[in-house]
């Protein structure tokens, strides 16, 4: 029933938010700011309860309640540890972009909030819903809410933006209710039962290429969202457009929700289609990487360089999860947390710049760091974690990564592997160009004050902390990883021999995984260490 | 029925004897509530049949009850509209030319004959043609009526020459006597039967406003006033509907395949051309009716689904279409100045600042259109598809679904043009008159229907389920 309340307590926030917004100001984000607290507080309480008693149950809480029964539609929720990790990453982020637009935005603030409230609920719905029918309507329940934020509270081209992130999310999203409708008369002319359960769905059987042709539709549409190659095109027009607490919520949470996606359904739902596709997939996640990571190299506008790391990270998502094996899953969630972080952070010291000298463009930034200490330091901290700097949260996602597709397919993990350099390249670029270098023009600016130094230091404090303990993430995602894993191996084991040559069977690589995974932090660590003294010195 | 009849009459007389618009509205207003309320004390009964020529049961009362209903939220709209546009003008009449219009269309969902379809869609059209070109003052109202005449009785001849053709060969007119003398057609008999069959989808696709036979929608949802787009877009569109799915159930016409693919044919290009053709408006009426084309489109989809699913989606999806497109038109209404309707796009700028409250509702409304969750749009939607696939229609569901992405970007439009800053809108010179209370009223529990509709839908897929034969 919690889970319920969750999204309803951020719904009836939203709308409250908006009629308080009709008389003052501050009243609707204080109303918005303690609803996602509040969510905040819950998440947390979850989590240290499951930490105490281990249920045997795969679900730490679930609730199921009857909505439509005659299409079989539930309202089933229920929360893992994955999706209680992204559920706490959105309110971590829900909180902070409430306070990074608390001077930012100063029009329409009660709508403003209503928008932002049911962009949130919406995403946690997605992350809770264990009946397709309720996870499709949550997936667009987002859309809405996000649409109107970016094309209200967005920039110059506000308006083009929001057009383009609507119409390829919605006809992706509506290619995957094709698939899920068909997944659901496949379920129910074989056996009868006509439902959109998740659990129930697991064991639907079809014929192979069925399977592989509603994969597709899920796929398709958790890869736009994902921002991979040939369809990441509205990503970097949406991030830059929206407002500062847009672009971190799309960056930081709605990217997730693709990564989720795929994890969540269609690996578990498709395991032998999933097995077909894994080659392309991971080529297009290479792609993205490489690509992404080349056009960071070229923007000259803040927000855009920073949306384009975002598609090379997103790449290094796509390819750790058709590895097929738990410790590229292990990074893939990880870089998933690590991801909204750092890029959240980016974003948000893109906006306060924005804010403070109205310009995006770095080429007429430089030398800001003597006017603003605070912010340069910031900065550097998490452009060292994009660039994925050991310590920090990003390296040890990407290395989990690297070293777990490495057993899937070495050819393509070593191209994969450039990435990184490319990383540091346009990461440090963004230093050198914004915050070093020689003054472009006279600014005279505020360096961050209370406010955002609280945003920042909370930001910092987390990435810092998933960089030294990484176990706090890795275990409380371990078992859905470990399921997740073992049930889309174990369905193709018996399959063909030739696949294990491929892609070591279950045993041998989680054997492996684990003892590298158990010793990673201290192992790793070492040998990069001496690299970035060498980078220091650029 | 009676009722219905007997109240025109009654008003008639009362007109007679008193010319008084508030008077004749209350009139009407309780006439169409009497019939409703009969209507549904019929759903009650057992089914049965008047003479050869109508069913009465649960699905014909069904369809009684909602085409009244939105008869009656249209009555209140031409209450606004009528006071607005024509100040000291005779206007009584009209009440009477839209119970008439109503009175067609009910007869037309429970008919299960020939000459009972053909006398109720005459019905419906005169009354049509009068309604349209109401307000003879504006130009484009004559134009439109005129139009509406001539294609419409274009259309009832090709109908009356397809039952020709069914009676030529059938020797029946009722659809029950159809269905039975089917099967012992010899092969020419069944060719002569599909031509007239196909000449009567010409008719019924000129009602319909589908691709190829749509080209008078817009211009006379241009020409007359919201209130009467709005009849013709829900009352008379849906008793057609209902028309069409009794005629194919009784006679099971479905086992010709021939006229389902001339329907197929028909359904991917009203779903297409209609949304096409809707990107270039900047009249929202225009925009209105090419999108009504499209949903009539998806209909079909449904619609050819075939027995079962496919009606109660149909049914479902009329329903919803109804109540949506009712509030898109009221919305037109109540935001009309006395001068000009509110049809132009441009009168809609910046409305999310000035009217809050109406902007949103029309965000809902057209949402709902679009087919976004939490509106009944989608569930309707979600229906359509899921009778589409259920007989495995890839192609039309893919259609549909295409379709629906090109139709976001001109209800998205509407939605953008609303939320620009008014800084520059002309409207501020012109003070536009406080939107009538009533119509807000009812503007308000439309878009709560179509709310509460999206978020459980259940109590009317159950209706619907109960009451498909």
């Amino acid at each position: 029933m919690i889970l319920a309340w969750l999204i309803i307590l951020l719904m009836s926030c939203g709308l409250l938010a908006w009629l308080a917004g009709r008389w003052n100001n501050i009243l609707p984000r204080v109303i918005s700011l303690a609803g996602v607290s509040v969510q905040f507080l819950v998440v947390v309480w979850l989590w240290v309860n499951h930490q105490q008693g281990n249920g045997s149950s795969r679900w730490i809480t679930s609730y199921t309640h009857s909505w439509i029964p005659a299409f079989g539609i539930q309202i089933k929720l229920g929360v893992d540890g994955l999706s209680l990790l992204m559920l706490a990453l959105t309110s971590f982020l829900g909180i902070l972009s409430i306070l990074a637009s608390w001077k930012e935005i100063k029009d329409r603030v009660g709508f403003f909030h209503f928008n932002l409230l049911f962009v949130l609920a919406g995403i946690t719905g997605v992350f809770l819903s264990l009946d397709l029918f309720l996870f499709y309507f949550s997936w667009e329940v987002m859309l809405i809410p996000m649409y109107f934020l970016i094309s209200i509270w967005g920039n110059e081209n506000r308006v083009y933006a929001a057009y383009k992130f609507f119409l390829f999310t919605q006809a992706s999203g509506l290619l995957m209710f094709l698939s899920i409708l068909g997944l659901y008369l496949v379920h129910g002319q074989h056996t009868g039962v006509y439902t959109f359960d998740y659990e129930q769905l697991l064991s639907t059987v079809m014929a192979p290429q069925t399977a592989f042709l509603l994969m597709l539709g899920f796929v398709i549409a958790f890869i736009v969202k994902l921002s991979t190659v040939p369809f990441h095109s509205w990503l970097p027009d949406a991030h830059t457009q929206a407002p500062t607490a847009g672009s971190v919520i799309l960056a930081g949470l709605l990217l997730k929700t693709g990564a989720y996606g795929l994890i969540r359904f269609v690996l578990p739902l498709f395991p032998q289609a999933s097995h077909q596709f894994a080659p392309v997939a991971m080529i297009l996640g290479v792609i993205s990487i490489l690509y992404g990571a080349k056009l960071a190299f070229a923007q000259t506008d803040l927000k855009r360089l920073v949306a384009y790391i975002s598609v090379s990270h997103m790449g290094f998502i796509l390819l750790g999860i058709y590895a097929f094996n738990e410790m590229a899953m292990q990074g893939v969630v990880m870089q998933m947390v690590v991801h909204g972080v750092s890029t959240g952070a980016l974003f948000i010291i893109a906006g306060a710049l924005h804010e403070r000298i109205h310009t995006r463009d770095i080429a007429q930034m430089g030398g800001l760091w003597s006017k603003m200490p605070k912010m340069g330091a910031m900065g550097l901290i998490f452009v060292m974690a994009s660039l994925g700097l050991p310590g920090l949260g990003n390296f040890v996602a990407e290395i989990l990564i690297l070293i777990g597709s490495f057993f899937a397919n070495k050819a393509l993990t070593i191209v994969a592997t450039i990435g990184l350099v490319a990383a540091t390249i346009y990461a440090l670029r963004i230093m050198q160009k914004v915050f070093y270098g020689t003054e472009q023009k006279q600014w005279n600016v505020a360096d961050f004050g209370l406010r955002e130094m609280g945003i920042m230091v909370s930001l910092s404090v987390v990435i810092i902390w998933l960089g030294l303990f990484p176990a706090t993430v890795l275990n409380l995602a371990k078992s859905t990883v470990v399921n997740v894993v073992g049930s889309i191996n174990k369905k193709t084991e018996a399959k063909t021999e030739a696949k294990n040559c491929k892609y070591p069977g279950p045993d041998h690589s989680v054997v492996g995984m684990v003892v590298i995974r158990e010793s990673l932090p201290d192992n790793q660590i070492n040998p990069k260490t001496q690299i970035k003294d060498d980078r220091t010195g650029y | 029925m009676v009722i219905l009849a007997g109240g025109i009459l009654f008003t008639m007389i009362l007109i007679a004897v008193k010319r008084n618009h508030r008077l004749t509205f209350i009139t009407t207003l309780l006439v169409i509530s009497a019939s409703v309320i009969a209507a549904l004390l019929q759903i009650g009964e057992k089914p049965h049949t008047i003479g050869e020529i109508a069913v009465v049961d649960r699905f014909g009362s069904y369809y009684q009850v909602l085409l009244l209903s939105a008869t009656f939220v249209i009555c209140i709209f031409s209450y606004i509209s009528l006071r607005r546009f024509f100040p000291g003008k005779r206007k009584e009449e009209y009440y009477l030319l839209l119970m008439l219009a109503a009175l067609g269309s009910c007869m037309m969902a429970i008919s299960a004959h020939f000459i009972s379809f053909f006398v109720s869609i005459e019905i419906l059209t005169i009354s049509l043609y009068t309604l349209i070109s109401y307000y003879r003052e504006r130009q484009k109202a004559i134009e439109a009526g005129l139009k509406y005449l001539i294609l419409a009785a274009m259309s009832s001849s090709f109908l009356l020459f397809g039952m020709a053709l069914v009676y030529a060969v059938s020797g029946t007119m009722s659809f029950f006597g159809l269905s039975a003398i089917m099967p012992s057609l010899n092969p020419s008999g069944i060719l002569m039967l599909v031509a007239g069959i196909g000449l009567m989808i010409v008719g019924i696709g000129f009602k319909l406003a589908l691709v190829p036979f749509h080209m008078w929608a817009p211009d006379v949802y241009e020409g007359a006033s919201a209130p009467v787009s709005a009849f013709i877009a829900s009352v008379s569109k849906g008793s057609v509907v209902a028309l069409l799915l009794r005629l194919f159930m009784i006679a099971d016409l479905y086992r010709y395949e021939k006229i389902m693919l001339a329907f197929t044919v028909i359904a991917v290009l009203s779903m297409l051309i209609g949304n096409l053709l809707a990107l270039m408006q900047n009249n929202v009426k225009r925009i209105l009716a090419y999108s009504s084309i499209a949903h009539l489109g998806y209909l079909l989809v449904a619609f050819i689904a075939g027995k079962g699913m496919g009606i109660q989606a149909a049914t479902f999806y009329i329903t919803i279409y109804i109540v949506t497109i009712l509030g898109a038109f009221g919305m037109i209404t109540v935001l009309s100045h006395s001068d000009n309707e509110a049809a132009d796009i441009e009168n809609y700028k910046g409305l999310f600042w000035r009217r809050p409250f109406l902007a949103g509702m029309l965000t809902i409304f057209l949402l709902s259109l679009a087919g976004i969750p939490l509106t009944a749009g989608f569930i309707g939607k979600y229906f359509l598809l899921t009778a589409g696939l259920g007989k495995a229609q890839w192609m039309l569901a893919f259609v549909l679904v295409a379709s629906s992405v090109i139709g976001l970007f001109y209800y998205l439009r509407l939605i953008v043009t609303m939320m620009k800053q008014d800084g520059d809108a002309i409207s501020i010179s012109s003070p536009s008159p406080a939107p009538s209370v009533y119509g807000i009223f009812v503007l308000a529990a439309l878009g709560v229907l179509v709310v509460s509709l999206g978020v459980c839908p259940g109590w009317l897929v159950d209706i619907v389920k109960s009451i498909s034969p």
